[in-house]
Formats: C-alpha cells, sequence, structure tokens
C-alpha cells in the first residue's frame, strides 16, 4: 500500500465521522421533543397527549387521501401564490423607492403603517371589503408580507458596491444587461433570505385566514380538529404545513448553495 | 538635448476631435462638485485644456486630491463637466454615453471584478454588452487570459485567485472588448512593486501592439517614465503644471532630467 493511501484512509474516516456527528447533532433536538410527548402520553389523556404513533399515521391518511390532501396543497398553492404576489409588488415598489425620493418618502410610512397592522385585522377587512375566499385570502397574504419583501429589496438595492455598478457601466450596457449581469446577481442573497423569512410568517398568517374565512385548507381542517377536540388530528394537519415550510427552506438552502458558490469561505468563518 | 524631448504643450488636435478616432479633447473644462459659488462648492478642475492624440499613452501625474479621477471620470462619460468641452472621438462621452459602448474600457485602482462570476465569465463582461455571440467571447476572453499568464484559472471565482492575478483578469476584461481608448486609474498600486512591475511592463507592450490611446492615472513618476509616452502634471485644482513628450529612445540622462522636473514641479 502506498503511502498516499495510508493518509487517505484516517482523513475518510474522519470525513465520516464528521458527518454522522453533524446529522446526530441535527436530529438529537427533534429526538428529545419526541421522547418528552411521547413520555407525557403515557401520562395525560389522549385528547391532550395522543400517542405520536396516532398522529404518524393521521399524517399517512392525509397524506393518501386525495380529498384530504387537497386541503393540504390548496394552503400550499395559497402561500406561494400570496408571496408571488408580494414579491412582485414588492420588487415593482422597491425599485420605484430606489429609483425616486419623492416615491421613497411617499410609500416608506404607508409600508411602515401596514408593518404594524396585525394579520387578524387584515382578516376582518378582507372579509368585510371583498366576496371571493381566494381572493381575500391572496389579498391578506399580500398585505402582511408586502413590507417586509418591500424593505428587504429597498435595502439590498441600495446596499449594491458601487464600484462595481460604476464597472459595469463603464461598458454601457442596456438596462436589461445591467439588470441581468449586475443587479439581480447581487440582490438575489437578499431575495433569498427575504422569502425564507415571509415563508414562516406567510404559514401562519394562511393559517388565521383560512380559519376564519376559508371552506379548505389546513386552516380551515385546524378549525374542525378544535370542534372535535380531536388533538392527533390538529397535530397531523400543523405538521403538513410545518413538513411544507421545511420542504421549501430546504430548496432555498439548495439554491443558496449553488448560487453562492463563489463565496469564500473562511475556515474561521463564525 | 540629444534626444527630442517636447517639453512643450502638446499642440491642440481640436481639427482631429471630429474623427471616431482614439483622440481625447478637453477645452475650458471646470467642474464643480457643490453650488457653484456656495459656501460647500469645490472646485475641482479649473479651465483644463488637454489634447491626447490617438495611439497616445498619457499619464497623468499629480498628487492626492488634484482633480485626477474627476477628469478621469468626465473622459469615461461617468461625471458631466460643470462647463467647457469634452470630447473623445469627436463626441461628447457624456451625453452620447452609449455610442462608446465597446470604444472605451477602463481598468480601475481595485480589480472590480463581479465576485459571482469566474474569470473568464469576468472578462466576457465586456462582450457581453456588445452582443457577442457566447463561443466567440468565450475564445476571445479565454486568449486574453492566456496572454495575461492566466491560463488554467479561467473558471477560478475571483476569491480564490491572488490580487495580482485579479488585476490581470481586469486589465484582460479591458483588452478583450478591443477599444480604442484605454482608461486606467492607478491599477498596479494596490499590488506588491514586483507584481506591479511585471504587469505595467505587459500593460505597456500591449497597448502598444495593439495601437490604443491610453490615459493612465498614477502617483508615481517610475511608472509615469515606465508606461508613459507623455506626462502631464496636475496641480490643484487640476490645472497642468507641467506637460512632456518623450520616446522610448529617451535617454536615461533626460528620462533623469524630466523625474527631477517632475519632482520639482510636484514639490512646488
Amino acid at each position: 500500500m502506498t503511502d498516499v493511501a495510508h493518509s487517505a484512509r484516517p482523513t475518510q474516516q474522519h470525513a465520516l465521522l464528521d458527518w454522522i456527528k453533524s446529522i446526530v447533532m441535527s436530529a438529537l433536538p427533534f429526538v428529545v421533543v419526541i421522547a418528552l410527548w411521547q413520555f407525557a402520553a403515557l401520562f395525560f389523556p389522549r385528547v391532550l397527549f395522543p400517542s405520536l404513533v396516532d398522529v404518524f399515521w393521521r399524517c399517512l391518511e392525509i397524506f393518501s387521501d386525495g380529498a384530504m390532501f387537497w386541503n393540504v396543497a390548496s394552503t400550499v398553492l395559497r402561500i406561494l401564490g400570496g408571496l408571488a404576489g408580494a414579491f412582485v409588488i414588492g420588487a415593482l415598489l422597491g425599485f420605484a423607492m430606489v429609483r425616486s425620493k419623492a416615491v421613497d418618502k411617499f410609500l416608506s410610512p404607508v409600508l411602515t403603517l401596514f408593518q404594524g397592522i396585525p394579520a387578524l385585522s387584515w382578516v376582518v377587512f378582507a372579509i368585510i371589503w371583498f366576496h371571493g375566499t381566494e381572493f381575500r385570502i391572496f389579498f391578506i397574504m399580500v398585505m402582511t408580507t408586502l413590507p417586509a419583501f418591500t424593505f428587504q429589496i429597498i435595502s439590498a438595492l441600495r446596499g449594491m458596491s458601487k464600484d462595481l455598478m460604476e464597472m459595469v457601466f463603464s461598458f454601457r450596457p442596456t438596462r436589461m444587461k445591467m439588470f441581468r449581469t449586475m443587479v439581480a446577481p447581487a440582490i438575489l442573497p437578499d431575495i433569498l433570505t427575504a422569502w425564507k423569512v415571509n415563508l414562516g410568517n406567510a404559514s401562519r398568517v394562511v393559517v388565521v385566514a383560512e380559519l376564519v374565512g376559508a371552506s379548505g385548507g389546513v386552516g380551515y381542517q385546524l378549525l374542525q380538529q378544535q370542534q372535535l377536540f380531536d388533538m392527533a388530528g390538529a397535530l397531523a394537519w400543523t405538521l403538513q404545513l410545518v413538513f411544507f415550510v421545511l420542504l421549501v427552506q430546504g430548496v432555498l438552502t439548495l439554491i443558496e448553495n449553488t448560487a453562492f458558490r463563489y463565496r469564500a469561505v473562511s475556515e474561521r468563518a463564525l | 538635448m540629444t534626444h527630442a524631448i517636447d517639453m512643450t504643450q502638446t499642440p491642440a488636435n481640436s481639427a482631429s476631435a471630429v474623427a471616431d478616432d482614439g483622440s481625447i479633447h478637453l477645452s475650458d473644462v471646470s467642474k464643480v462638485f457643490g453650488r457653484e459659488g456656495s459656501a460647500g462648492a469645490y472646485r475641482a478642475v479649473d479651465h483644463l485644456n488637454l489634447d491626447v492624440v490617438p495611439g497616445q499613452m498619457l499619464a497623468l501625474l499629480g498628487k492626492t486630491g488634484c482633480g485626477k479621477s474627476t477628469i478621469f471620470n468626465m473622459v469615461a462619460g461617468l461625471t458631466e463637466p460643470t462647463s467647457g468641452v469634452v470630447r473623445v472621438g469627436g463626441r461628447d462621452p457624456f451625453v452620447d454615453f452609449d455610442s462608446f459602448r465597446g470604444r472605451m474600457a477602463i481598468v480601475f485602482q481595485s480589480d472590480r471584478l463581479l465576485p459571482w462570476r469566474t474569470a473568464i465569465q469576468n472578462v466576457e463582461l465586456g462582450l457581453e454588452m456588445l452582443d457577442h455571440p457566447p463561443a466567440d467571447r468565450k475564445e476571445r476572453a479565454r486568449k486574453w487570459l492566456i496572454k495575461l499568464g492566466l491560463g488554467g484559472h479561467e473558471d477560478d471565482f475571483p476569491h480564490a485567485l491572488s490580487g495580482g492575478m485579479r488585476q490581470r483578469v481586469s486589465i484582460a476584461r479591458a483588452f478583450a472588448t478591443d477599444a480604442q481608448i484605454l482608461l486606467c486609474d492607478e491599477p498596479f498600486s494596490a499590488l506588491d512593486e514586483a507584481t506591479a512591475g511585471k504587469l505595467r511592463v505587459e500593460f505597456a507592450r500591449l497597448v502598444k501592439e495593439n495601437g490604443k490611446t491610453a490615459v493612465f492615472i498614477t502617483h508615481s513618476i517610475s511608472e509615469a517614465l515606465e508606461i508613459g509616452d507623455r506626462i502631464v502634471v496636475l496641480k490643484r485644482p487640476a490645472m497642468i503644471a507641467y506637460d512632456v513628450s518623450f520616446s522610448r529612445d529617451t535617454s536615461a540622462e533626460d528620462r533623469a532630467l524630466i523625474r527631477e522636473r517632475i519632482s520639482e514641479v510636484l514639490a512646488a
């Protein structure tokens, strides 16, 4: 065996050990929470702490039943639709506010005001103002996530390197090329962060909106479980949303890892 | 003097300014930052007249804050003069900004590479603006990277390159567009002397070989003498204090004289 092979083996073993360690460390908090819940289920009535085995079968039931899964899918579509709407409007407002001081002066206080309005108030306003369920929910989602998207995009645009902008300008780009080569890649990290932050907010808000004003979706199903005093069902429906948020966060992280591979990583990084 | 050193003001070439060439013409140019006449106003350039003929390599020398970068930005079309006329190839670089696409390239003090692009993608940037087909721009970019000793680093991101290598990429980016006019703002000042020396030689060779007009801002008399074939020394606020043309054949004694004179002007 060569020296290289000798030296490679411990390195591979270290890498494997590090990988196992990271998996265990990531799973540990979940294992602890599951164990505590299961422990509580032994001593409390099912209506308060149902067995996680029951919850698992309820989750499976939701996944396998087309009509039930449609409730999850419609909630997911509402979240994604609302976020997409808020993102597009927020991007347009953000660009307009960065380009014009007058627009910025006019819209900044309005958006700050919106940020202070509770999600439940938007739900009430939407029910009073509009008729269609889907439009109501879309409106609520947009109004609750719009300020964060707009402010994040403004901050990203203002934070772009002036030196790099000037460099790209020196090649006399068209507006489209300026956007494609400089603006979009420069603001992408902030956009992904905004999506990650708003995703959590949106999944909470959509449930409230569905709870009050919808006849389907996870929020509506949660209301049904509450009326039946079915904790296993409530948990199973809640977990559907958690799975969705984790899935989308995973996709966003994957995009980050691919799109930002250019970033230098210090060995002493925080 | 045995060698021809034209120590006079370079002849005005306003007539040539009509042609679409590499000429640069500044006539009675002033630049005031802030409202003129107000207490906070700052006059960076004061009634400057300067002509650069096509193919000339002009080194602009002066103390910090003497207005070199302001002149640079006005020639690049990034800043508008407060008064006077700036013409590059007969056109106003600020008003006709877009018409200089592919005709003017800039090498900045820092490399200013886009961190999300690899070395070759950074070199391709100017060619993208000129709508070169992808295969052609890749080929050209690769050629320039190899020319500047960066073969094998095409797919490296800027963070993986040393300061000298990054600056070479930025020089390759400027040359790749085959622009007639090169504007360089102290491109080697952030590098160590050995790397800067090597790059200076490469840069001067490339400019001459490709028949470019170059305006080169520097703080270093040695650098100006090494690269330029004309040196303009500026005093605050950007007025010409000394203007000298020389050639590669200029003797060491004459170069020493020029250096001495420049030192005196800068010290004054």
